[in-house]
């Protein structure tokens, strides 16, 4: 059960660890530019919406992305704080 | 002479420090992708003259999109004698790693830490002396927007440059090739030179996102916002606008009346009423365009942008586009061109050509002149107002259908991943170069464009020279009778006809081709409109001239940046039969409800 979740799974103010990566080639890249890499900490911070993006934070950067990409980073659920 | 290339990932300050530094206006805004082609200006450094290049941001070496390859094309194409690397200091974290690959290059390097002043708001704390000891390149921790750090910059680059190294980074790609170390290397430079505090405190961005991204209000105060500035740039800029006009009328009888007495009818009828009525005009629009512009400059540093995709990105989606397209739009109200040019951040050809055939539709500031000049004639003050604001969003409506009527001969599935930057607020340096900035850009085209075009605009009214004026005897009028059959069922007049042709040039030579034609400007221009036309007419005319053809330089920007001229022509079409059928339905619709 775990080992499936991604980043959709988290609700708005939830954080979690990032897991892996599966992206390709220069989404892949794009992300690492960003701040997405194995073992970082992640939160959500909202959701838009309408199937809207997802607003997350790793660090003190901010980043929107559409949920179809958001499924791609696999994470480790923290426990709440 | 010595070069210097800037890099840097997006939107950490690349070009307001090249402003800085040498004292250009590159255009600067919080968005991520501002910069999407090379911008160089000479310095002079210690004894040698440099040319220091500002270059689109970039998050790898790895990227395809155009704004990128634009970066790579210029290291492999270009020697470099030193490289200035601008990171925003408040994200190390993330961006060390780049930092450290450009540093592989083995150019001579100087590491900006730019943003200080958020950085040091934030509570992180570099040690900028320690980094240099381990990277052993001069670091320097500044901000380029305030001008702090700045005593050491010029002097460290001069070094720099005469280290005499020049590199034609054609082993980019292999300074780039394996990532592993460098990931650890950046981790320990992070530990050993920079303090974060464990928890941040909300910062005011987050607050003000908790009510602009609310998931209700949201999208009412987007609109809403829009609304309001709208109304701010109006209000303020009519008394101004009407202030020029009048100015210009009284210079006219006053001064180049007597003046010009003693020419002949024509040379005095091609200087008074051609170029001065018709540039005139136009120039009166000058205030409220910068005061737009300034309003523009307001919206796009404060970081809004970004919020605005993602508030639109999920409509954007049903139709093919992405938030990213959204934001174009409204850059777009600016000038169609780097609107355009802006779309060089997608990837994918699908999205950036669909993108590209909705903005033509975005209602810029030359079509706005025309807008105020006509429901400044033809509708009452109080309705004017609402008859523009009615123009903004069938500006939108025309945008969005194209995008239905195409999204799906124009399909992607480009990943939307972008960064959310922190509000932020212009300084008024920032503010006045945009505004100084935008009153160069009319100059030239005031002299260039709308000049010629008023001048042949009024040459085609005036000649033969023994009929009467803008009659049908004369070459305009030749040219009104052969295109009346497509606009009279559509109750554009000839005079109307002939401005249209040439506002195909530039949307300003419409107004002043109609004060160049009745050889009139200010109230009586006005007056005259007024009771040759009804507000229906008008109102199919504006309609038509929002949509038909945007302007000649738009047209040509379509062009390059598509490489086809297939799609270009394909654009051209589309707009010209949807403007006419726009206007067709509205007049003749209008007409048989008895208006
Ligand atoms: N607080 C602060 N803001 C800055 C500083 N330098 C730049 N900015 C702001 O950061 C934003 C981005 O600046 P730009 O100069 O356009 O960044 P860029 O690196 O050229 O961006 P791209 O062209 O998109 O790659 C603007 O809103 C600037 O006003 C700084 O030192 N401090
Ligand atoms: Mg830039």
């Amino acid at each position: 059960m775990e080992s499936s979740l991604n980043l959709n799974h988290l609700k708005d103010g939830e954080s979690a660890v990032i897991r892996s990566i599966s992206a390709d080639g220069a989404l892949y890249h794009r992300l690492t530019g960003l701040g997405f890499r194995v073992g970082k900490a992640i939160a959500v911070v909202r959701h838009g919406r309408f199937k809207g993006p997802v607003q997350v934070r790793i660090g003190t950067t901010d980043i929107i992305m559409r949920r179809s990409d958001a499924e791609k980073i696999r994470i480790i659920a923290t426990a709440a704080p | 002479m010595k070069r210097i290339a800037l890099l840097g990932m997006p939107n950490t300050g690349k070009s307001t420090f090249f402003n800085r530094l040498t004292g250009a206006s590159a255009r600067v805004g919080n968005w991520p992708g501002i910069t999407v082609d090379l911008l160089s200006a000479k310095i002079i450094l210690g004894n040698m003259v440099a040319q220091v290049v500002d270059l689109p941001g970039i998050y790898s070496f790895h990227g395809f999109s155009e704004d990128e390859k634009v970066v790579r094309d210029f290291l492999e194409s270009n020697p470099v004698d030193a490289v200035a690397i601008v990171l925003n200091a408040a994200q190390l974290d993330r961006q060390l790693p780049f930092a450290l690959q450009v540093v592989r290059l083995g150019l001579p390097t100087v590491l900006l830490l730019n943003m200080a002043d958020e950085a040091r708001h934030l509570g992180i704390n570099i040690d900028a002396r320690k980094m240099s000891e381990i990277l052993r390149i001069p670091v320097i921790l500044l901000s380029a927007k305030y001008g702090s750090g700045f005593q050491h910059v010029t002097q460290n680059l001069a070094r720099a440059i005469s280290a005499n190294v020049t590199a034609g980074a054609g082993d980019v790609e292999q300074a780039f090739a394996e990532d592993h170390q460098i990931e650890a290397k950046a981790a320990d430079l992070l530990s050993a030179a920079v303090r974060s505090p464990k928890q941040l405190p909300e910062n005011t961005s987050a607050r003000i996102d908790r009510v602009l991204l609310h998931p209700w209000l949201g999208l009412p105060l987007f609109f809403l916002l829009m609304f309001l500035l709208f109304q701010f740039i109006f209000t303020l800029g009519k008394p101004m606008q009407d202030g020029v006009a009048w100015a210009l009328t009284e210079l006219r009888t006053l001064w180049l009346e007597p003046l010009m007495a003693g020419l002949p009818a024509f040379a005095n009828g091609l200087l008074l009423d051609g170029i001065y009525s018709g540039v005139g005009t136009v120039a009166a629009f000058v205030p409220i365009i910068i005061l737009f512009f300034l309003v523009m400059t307001l919206v796009e540093d404060s970081g809004y942008l970004s919020r605005v995709a993602f508030l639109m990105d999920a409509l954007m989606a049903r139709l093919g586009l992405d938030g990213r397209s959204f934001v174009m739009l409204l850059m777009g109200f600016g000038c169609n061109v780097p609107a355009l040019m802006g779309t060089r951040v997608m990837r994918s050809r699908d999205l950036r050509l669909l993108t590209m055939l909705v903005i033509p539709f975005s209602l810029c500031s030359a079509r706005l002149q025309v807008f105020l000049f006509i429901t400044a004639a033809l509708f009452t003050v109080e309705t004017a107002p609402a008859v523009l604001f009615s123009l903004y969003l069938l500006s939108f409506t025309t945008a969005l259908l194209t995008a239905l009527a195409f999204k799906n001969r124009f399909v992607s599935n480009e990943p939307f991943v972008i960064e959310l930057p922190p509000y932020r607020l212009p300084t008024w340096r920032q503010i006045g170069l945009r505004g100084w900035h935008e009153v160069r850009h009319f100059l030239k085209r005031a002299s260039k464009f709308i000049t010629a075009g008023v001048v042949a605009v009024w040459l085609l009214t005036h000649i033969p020279t023994d009929v009467p004026a803008s009659s049908s005897e004369t070459l305009a009028g030749y040219i009104a009778a052969w295109m009346a059959p497509l606009l009279s069922p559509i109750g554009i007049d000839a005079q109307l006809s002939l401005a249209l042709i040439f506002g195909f040039v530039a949307k300003e030579i419409v107004v002043g081709s109609l004060a160049a034609i009745y050889g009139l400007e200010g109230d009586a221009l006005m007056g005259l409109m007024a009771q040759k036309l009804d507000w229906v007419q008008a109102y199919s005319f504006m309609l038509f001239t929002l949509i038909y053809l945007p302007c000649l330089s738009t047209v040509a920007t379509l062009r390059t940046e598509s490489k086809s001229r297939a799609f270009m022509l394909g654009s051209i079409l589309w707009s010209l039969l949807l403007a006419w059928l726009a206007s067709f339905a509205f007049y003749q619709g209008a007409r048989l409800f008895g208006f």
